[in-house]
């Protein structure tokens, strides 16, 4: 298809990824600082605001697309990976970004989540994960902890949780990152990462509901206590954390052990590899959870798999080399055609 | 010995002399056509032909040949026997030889159903022709049973004295008791009113191919082929177009190949020299309209429309689909279609495979998406949202026996009401539904322009029967084909920015490509503000939107027929019909009007909006009858529409009307045979009896 041509370049500020519409979320909400992360992202990596996407199901989360001065589809409930999915095949050339929520993604869109990570698809994807659902006014989620008194659990949520980087691993992610809203610094980094990778950019990020959840982050966030409940992850580094530094990760057999780094020297500490081959590791660092062991922070995994549209282009491309383009007339004739006069 | 494999098919085919002749004589080859296939359809070519290729030293005289205007032929076997094959064949034979054609497949749901059961049972019947023809026919002039439980199930199909010609290997008493049969109905007296013709089809088989190099597994299994070269003999076919066949589809394998030329072969043979026929017939071919012929299917003309809408509207095709019966070939030949840059998206289930269509749509290509019935429930809810954005999409639904997973290899036109009303809120979505295999091409294409126009989702509705059978059909010349011209706004359209609401003479909304600078918009499910797209939750808004989209949907023009028509435009009954029941329909009508009554034909090709026309001409009859496999969905829809008095004649066997039963049916109500709604028993069966008072709606 033809295009008009793109805009002459024009630097663009966060503000101008703003859309006229009111931001509608709860005065408070966690999504407000990823909003603006996002917008700041965009205008710092240049993005042409007409060729980017942000592809959305359906939660509190999900309105994000209204807010963006670009294109934008709000879907239907769980199903913004097939939206995106099919945009994506058809228009390789544009940036899409979906935006969903721990029920949208992981609940009732999960088959969908599973097959858009498997497939590679070039999208990035961040995953607001507040551990309840919102806009139905407080039930427990896929992430919710077990016993979690909610509405609908007023005895305790009876299920156990999912952990959403496990899930994406599990289904082969090409990269996953985690982040917090409120650590705006690394949350631009972790989203700079997604977009700069090729393929599904997985994003979990912890976003505090501050009406019917609050607080669920306060270890991860609360400055008296977060350096000892979180570690940052960094390729080619040990896992090292807690207050002046004095906590590492090392890894026993398979299980890792939070040991004194006075102690034990950083060589003998888990070094992260976010490009091994095999997931093994990024795995083992998504079951790290508090009261545990501190949460990981930032890129779990970032290898490179073909993306899933250009393999399937490239089979377009081969089959024409090899058959030639198409011709209509022949195809409607067939293999046998008789005349009748 | 006789040349087996290629050699034997060089023989055959080295006749291009008289070949040519024929071709002035109206039967040839297009000259497109890569593959080279000599066919001689004078019966003495290819006689010769096959004498020679035996390596007979007697030529034998042919029987007295019969001419007949129309033959219906069923081939009936176990799901492992390799009838399918046998009656394509026969039907591309037939179809290359002249005729006109229409078949009806049947075979189970199982893959491979206990061998020698009742339920394993796969039929193939081929109407083939000198006339016109709109149906599979009703009642066989012959059948061919290779096993009892095949005879059991299909026997009754069979005209009094017809021609039965069954396998006698598989009537031990093994095979008789799988059936359901205490005696062999081969030695009692209750086949006595037919033609029954015995054939030890396995031995014949196996002495046929015993020097091919193959096992006695593998040349059991070309018993189909000797069933069909015996079929062949009888009609007078040619069997080049199967040698062929063979030989291609077993280029690898010449010794299967091999084997299964000798089985056809011999089959051949065998109705020459065997005493067992006195006649022989043909069926002359059929005067059709000039022009280039090709056998097509349902199911492939859909994917064909696919693909010359994909060019006529110089775009790309995304068709993302989740595999179902009856569904999953158009899949298949769209996969094949690579280098017409077609993209094809095997979905993780049904919703995945419309969101990802309506995606594609989003973005700038022809979106479509193919399923059954029990995929249309689950799309509903995002085809409510492609009515809600007002995105172009083709919903394609191959109907299937239901509820639920109901009975996926036979038809019924059960999902009328599902795919105008199964949805949240007021919901409307434009429907097609062909008439005929063929017409799956032209209908598809509307589809797409309809779609493309109006912005909206389209279903377009198919089911096994037109899906699955087979008739010729005239190719169309692609510079003939109407283009599907689709424009994208590059600039605002407002004062106050771009906006994406903003609706054309056809109350289109624009279509604005991600990509085109200026026209960055959102769009989504949640009720949109009049122009602007914004949500809004008004209520004046929101009435003024509900009754914007029905009045874009009611007000659309059909690209192609809205109805056809057969017969005059008054009179004492018209048959209203929709989908693949067209060729039943038409024929009662045409046959009732022989029997001298005053009737008349209407086919629906588009069901929503109804053809203006429609409405009048109700007016203009007596009565109203509505055939339909279904127990009266259209029938409720034009009650309530036009206030009439329509009466049904319904049918929900998984199989297609006959047009015996229509006419009857027809007769029946105007002669008052009739309950509140439906024409009473318009079959020799049974309708449960429900508590007392109980009425079928």
């Amino acid at each position: 298809m033809s295009l008009p041509p793109t805009q002459p370049l024009t630097v663009l500020k966060p503000a101008d990824f703003a859309s006229d519409q009111e931001v509608r979320w709860c005065p408070g909400c966690g999504d407000y600082a990823i909003l603006a992360q996002m917008k700041k992202v965009c205008a710092k990596l240049g993005m042409d605001r007409s060729k980017t996407v942000f592809v959305s199901g359906i939660g509190c989360s999900s309105r994000f697309p209204y807010y963006m001065n670009t294109y934008g589809f709000h879907s239907i409930h769980g199903r913004a990976p097939t939206f995106a999915t099919g945009l994506k095949l058809a228009r390789p050339d544009l940036n899409v970004w979906m935006v969903t929520g721990d029920g949208d993604a992981l609940s009732i869109g999960g088959n969908h989540f599973m097959h858009l990570v498997r497939r590679n698809v070039d999208i990035k994807v961040l995953l607001f994960n507040n551990r309840i659902y919102g806009l139905t006014k407080g039930q427990y989620s896929p992430t919710s902890e077990h016993g979690k008194k909610t509405k609908s659990t007023p005895m305790g949520a009876p299920e156990y949780p999912i952990r959403p980087i496990s899930i994406a691993i599990g289904a082969e992610a090409s990269f996953a990152a985690r982040a917090i809203d409120v650590d705006m610094k690394h949350l631009e980094y972790v989203l700079e990462r997604a977009a700069a990778h090729k393929g599904t950019a997985f994003v979990e990020i912890y976003q505090n509901c501050n009406i019917f959840n609050d607080g669920a982050y306060d270890y991860a966030v609360d400055k008296s206590t977060r350096s000892d409940n979180v570690v940052y992850l960094e390729h080619g580094k040990p896992l090292i954390f807690g207050k002046e530094n004095s906590k590492g990760i090392r890894l026993h057999a398979l299980t890792p052990e939070v040991v004194d780094t006075k102690i034990v020297s950083a060589d003998d500490l888990l070094i992260h590899d976010e490009k091994a081959p095999e997931p093994s590791l990024a795995f083992l660092l998504s079951r790290m959870r508090y009261p545990d062991f501190p949460e990981p922070l930032g890129v779990f995994r970032a290898v490179d798999h073909e993306a899933y549209g250009d393999t399937v282009r490239q089979q377009n491309r081969d089959a024409i080399a090899g058959q030639g383009e198409g011709d209509l007339q022949s195809l409607l004739n067939g293999e046998e055609t008789w005349s009748v006069s | 010995m006789p040349i087996i494999g290629n050699g034997a098919l060089a023989d055959c085919g080295a006749i291009p002399a008289k070949s040519k002749a024929d071709a002035t004589a109206g039967l040839t080859r297009s000259p497109s056509v890569s593959r080279k296939l000599q066919i001689a359809n004078r019966k003495w070519i290819y006689m010769s032909a096959i004498t020679n290729d035996l390596n007979s030293t007697v030529r034998r005289p042919s029987k007295p040949v019969t001419t007949l205007p129309s033959v219906t032929v069923r081939f009936a076997g176990d799901s492992g026997d390799g009838m399918q094959l046998a009656g394509t064949q026969f039907t591309d034979t037939s179809a290359l030889f002249g005729n006109d054609i229409s078949t009806l497949p049947d075979f189970p749901a199982e893959i491979r159903a206990p061998a020698g059961t009742l339920a394993g049972v796969s039929g193939f019947q081929i109407h083939f022709s000198s006339t016109d023809i709109y149906t599979p026919g009703d009642d066989l002039d012959a059948l061919v049973a290779m096993n009892p439980a095949a005879l059991k199930t299909n026997l009754r199909s069979l005209k009094s004295g017809g021609i039965l010609m069954v396998n006698e290997d598989a009537f031990a008493a093994a095979d008789l008791r799988k059936a359901g049969y205490d005696i062999s109905p081969l030695e009692d007296a209750s086949l006595g009113g037919y033609r029954l013709i015995r054939v030890p089809i396995n031995k014949l088989t196996a002495a046929a191919a015993k020097d091919s190099g193959l096992g006695a597994k593998d040349i059991d299994r070309c018993k189909n082929m000797f069933a069909l070269g015996l079929v062949y003999w009888l009609y007078g076919r040619p069997l080049e177009p199967t040698l062929q066949y063979i030989e291609q589809k077993f280029a690898k394998k010449p010794a299967v190949a091999g084997a299964n030329a000798l089985a056809l072969k011999a089959g051949y043979h065998f109705g020459e020299t065997a005493e067992l026929f006195s006649e022989q017939y043909q069926v002359p071919k059929a005067k059709l309209p000039p022009g280039n012929y090709r056998k097509i299917t349902g199911n492939e003309a859909t994917a064909l429309g696919m693909i010359a809408a994909s060019k006529l509207a110089d775009k790309q095709l995304v068709y993302c689909s989740y595999p179902i019966t009856p569904a999953s070939d158009i899949l298949h030949q769209l996969s094949a279609a690579k280098n017409f840059n077609v993209i094809t998206f095997q979905a993780e289930d049904e919703i995945a495979a419309i969101g990802a269509a309506i995606g594609a749509g989003f973005g700038g290509a022809l979106g479509a998406t193919g399923t059954s019935g029990p995929g249309i429930a689950l799309k509903s809810e995002a085809i409510g949202l492609a009515v809600m954005t007002e995105l172009p999409v083709v919903i394609v639904d191959v109907q299937r026996g239901g509820p639920s997973t109901g009975l996926p290899t036979k038809t019924e036109q059960s999902d009328l009401l599902q795919v105008l009303f199964g949805r949240n809120g007021e919901c409307p979505v434009p429907v097609i539904a062909a008439a005929s295999p063929a017409d799956c091409f032209a209908a598809v294409i509307e589809a797409f322009t309809i779609a493309t126009k109006y912005m909206t989702p389209v279903i377009f509705l198919s089911d096994g029967y037109v899906a699955n059978g087979a008739e010729p059909w005239l190719v169309p010349d692609v510079s003939k084909l109407a283009r599907i011209t689709i424009a994208h706004p590059t600039e605002k359209n407002s004062d106050k920015g771009f906006m994406p609401y903003q609706r054309d003479e056809n109350l289109a909304r624009p279509w604005a490509l991600p990509g085109t600078p200026g026209l960055e918009h959102r769009i989504g499910g949640l009720e949109k503000q009049d122009v602007t797209g914004n949500v809004n939750y008004e209520p004046a808004n929101h009435e003024h939107m509900v009754r914007l989209r029905a009045a874009k949907v009611a007000g659309i023009q059909p690209a192609g027929p809205g109805m056809l028509h057969t017969g005059p435009d008054q009179g004492d009954v018209l048959l209203i019909g929709w989908g693949g029941t067209h060729g039943a329909i038409k024929a009662a009508t045409l046959e009732l009007q022989q029997q001298g009554v005053r009737a008349s034909a209407c086919h629906l090709r588009y069901l929503n909006p109804l053809p203006r026309e429609l409405g009048q001409l109700i007016k203009n009859f007596k009565h109203v009858l509505i055939p339909e496999l279904n127990l009266g969905q259209l029938r409720m829809l034009l009650r309530d529409r036009y206030l009439v008095d329509a009466k049904g004649l319904n049918k929900v066997k998984g199989q297609p009307f006959t047009i015996h039963e229509i006419v009857e049916g027809a007769q029946a109500l105007l002669h008052g045979n009739v309950s509140a709604y439906e024409v009473n028993a318009p079959t020799n069966d049974v309708v449960p009896a429900g508590p007392p008072g109980a009425t079928i709606d």
